[in-house]
């Protein structure tokens, strides 16, 4: 799970300089700011961040799903072609059928008013060549492979009348329909239990490995990266300021956010400690620091800091990071280790 | 910190909650009885002076109707909640204003638990003027005493919630729940709606002012890894019943009920090298309406025999301190005499 596999040199989707603007009351905002990464195929790359991060944003331009006055920069390859600057009508065959995604909250990404099988059908209409009793039994066994029972029943029930996990459930049904090769799951599992978050978390990897497909999980909770991920990169006001395998850099972080942010998870062991926590509040996009914008909540930080934007650098092999200071944040050891 | 073994504050004895749902047309006509959703079904449990209690379990598991059954905000239907040896349900006058002043709740939601058209001092002040805390002339000695104790900048007082992030609204909340000078502090998913970071900074706060002047706190939560780290004690919920409650590391270390274990391996751990392809619990809540017959877990559980569909199991000693409700009372002993957890990758 963990190795990458034998073709990782070629990535599936490469995304570079990927910049978000929107136009708000207080003035240009930049909700995603020179984000770059790559997919690899069959990995599991998880984005993560607190809210207003730029995480869910970054996922939407990807699918080019901002609107205007939103404004989508720099270029996202897929299969050599770049995303960005595709004429809608292409882009149309390739969202929804190579590229898929899940959304966080199910009940307001299903259509409340059409029947969930319709739903699952509509996707298989539009993009496989499938007659309509083709599409039913399609239908129903996408049903039966992310384990709604009673799949025939339910083809004709509507939305409200299957509970969350089941929704979302659905939803990943709507999505495997075409065949995806990358699958963008925005926090699918942050409305769910523990327990059913679980199982919609080990449907996905399954159904990854099944399908050979390549996954972006964003995500707000560190354990869900620790159980699901391959990679991960660790975003803040916009920017990516850590990347790497999500051992190493659980094992040695080299961001003093991303410490920050694994010692503020309670952990066994240190029951009724103070956690490590961050201190202040996470920037406004309206108003992010100058120099680095974690600057004035580090306690690494020095002057330089203040001034100077640190480059997302190689750090050491397969790792970069944003820090001015990743030395000695690495020195620091890990809270998790 | 010792946690006194003979102080009881608060107990619940076979404390039981119905909400009943509005009667239909063709249910009235048949004369079948009224529905009702069995929110809480016969909980007990007692509450220490100095502990923290933790109250886990899933969305619907009736841990916030708790909550709010324990700090008077809803009644019980059944059974009683005794505030140092009385029944609060009988408390009158003074005993009764005395008792909602010792017992204060904090509540999950920081955006619609202020009132928005309410500055922070005069939230304060209503708090501290209603339960005649302080004479008029101190009250706003006693509001920067307060603000500085919740870590709040000394000019927050004359702002509005609005004006304040997630945590420090949180920060006002317990500020105001503090303000009348509680034994008890009941917090409802305290820090469900922060981000982690300034989830830690509440956390951090709780455990200080807990310290600092020996409350008693009642801390309801999802996060199992949130509860294990802040509580002493830990009751696990489960369809409006206490399945598990015992110490915190004797309940994490070994679960003695199928659903503790379920729900302790699906939280993801921050390990990543602790992983594993097979699914914690199968299955879905019942619904509280129609309630199994027998053991609550009955439907979900890898274990469940015969008796379990028919006797509802009560809560037996285990351990120290340590009561499950399982029939099957060696689980979680010796791990060889019972069949491993599920593994089927998918349900």
């Amino acid at each position: 799970m963990s190795a990458l596999p034998s073709q990782a040199l070629t990535p599936a989707l490469s995304v570079r300089d990927l910049t978000t603007t929107f136009v708000t009351s207080a003035g240009r905002v930049t909700a995603v700011d020179n984000v770059g990464f790559d997919v690899f195929p069959g990995e599991v790359l998880g984005l993560v961040g607190e809210s207003g991060s730029g995480k869910s944003v970054t996922l939407r331009s990807i699918m080019r799903l901002i609107h205007a006055p939103g404004v989508v920069g720099g270029s996202v390859l897929w299969q050599g072609r770049d995303l960005v600057t595709m004429p809608e009508r292409e882009l149309r065959r390739i969202r929804g059928a190579e590229i898929a995604m899940i959304f966080q909250e199910p009940m307001t990404a299903l259509n409340p008013v059409l029947p969930v099988g319709l739903q699952i059908e509509e996707n298989l209409k539009a993009h496989t060549p499938l007659d309509r009793a083709g599409r039913t039994k399609r239908a129903l066994e996408l049903m039966d492979l992310v384990g709604i029972p009673e799949a025939r029943r339910r083809l004709s029930d509507y939305p409200h009348q299957f509970s969350g996990g089941m929704r979302q459930r659905a939803m990943i049904a709507i999505s495997l329909a075409s065949n995806p090769k990358l699958l963008l799951a925005d926090e699918p599992t942050t409305a769910l239990d523990v327990t059913i978050q679980d199982q919609i978390l080990k449907l996905i990897l399954e159904l990854k490995r099944e399908l050979g497909m390549s996954v972006v999980f964003v995500t707000h909770d560190l354990g869900v990266v620790a159980a699901t991920c391959d990679r991960m990169a660790v975003m803040y006001a916009g920017r990516i300021v850590e990347t790497g395998e999500v051992a190493s850099v659980f094992a040695k972080p080299r961001h003093a956010y991303t410490r920050g942010l694994l010692g503020s998870v309670p952990r066994s062991g240190a029951e009724r400690t103070m956690l490590l926590s961050i201190d202040g509040t996470p920037p406004s996009l309206a108003a992010i620091p100058p120099g680095c914008p974690f600057n004035p909540r580090c306690s690494f930080a020095t002057e330089v800091c203040r001034t100077v934007v640190p480059p997302l650098d190689e750090v050491s092999p397969a790792r970069l990071a944003a820090c001015h200071h990743h030395d000695r944040v690495a020195a620091a050891g890990s809270p998790v280790a | 910190m010792m946690i006194p073994m003979n102080d009881t504050v608060i107990s619940a004895e076979e404390v039981s909650k119905q909400f009943t749902l509005p009667q239909t047309m063709s249910r009235r006509l048949r004369g079948a009885p009224q529905l009702a959703v069995n929110a809480l079904n016969g909980v007990n449990f007692t509450l220490k002076r100095g502990e923290t209690l933790g109250i886990v379990g899933e969305s619907g598991c009736g841990k916030s109707t708790l909550a709010r059954v324990l700090v008077g905000l809803l009644d019980c239907t059944e059974g009683k909640v005794m505030f140092e040896g009385n029944d609060i349900a009988y408390l009158r006058g003074n005993a009764r204003r005395s008792y909602n002043r010792r017992v204060q709740m904090i509540f999950q939601d920081p955006y619609s638990s202020l009132n928005p058209r309410m500055t922070v001092r005069q939230v304060l002040t209503e708090a501290l003027h209603v339960h005649r805390m302080r004479p008029r002339a101190e009250i706003p000695g006693r509001i920067a005493e307060l603000l500085d104790l919740v870590r709040l900048p000394d000019d927050a007082a004359d702002r509005y919630p609005h004006e304040f992030s997630g945590g420090q609204r949180q920060r006002i909340g317990i500020a105001r729940a503090l303000a009348v000078e509680p034994d008890v502090l009941v917090a409802d998913e305290l820090v469900s709606a922060l981000d982690v970071s300034v989830q830690a900074q509440v956390v951090n706060l709780l455990l200080q002012l807990q310290e600092k002047l020996h409350l008693t706190v009642v801390f309801v939560a999802h996060d199992l890894r949130l509860v294990r780290h802040i509580s002493h004690r830990v009751a696990v919920m489960y369809l409006g019943s206490i399945l598990e409650i015992g110490p915190t590391e004797a309940l994490f270390s070994t679960p003695r009920q199928p659903y503790t274990r379920a729900l302790l391996d699906a939280a993801p751990e921050l390990d990543p090298t602790h992983r594993t392809t097979s699914v914690a619990a199968r299955g879905e809540l019942p619904s509280p309406i129609n309630l199994p017959v027998g053991c609550p877990f009955n439907t979900r559980c890898p274990f469940a025999f015969d008796r379990c569909f028919v006797e509802r199991p009560l809560l037996t000693e285990r351990g120290p301190m340590h009561r499950a409700a399982c029939h099957l009372t060696d689980f979680g002993l010796a791990p060889a005499a019972v069949p491993p957890m599920q593994t089927e990758a998918v349900s």
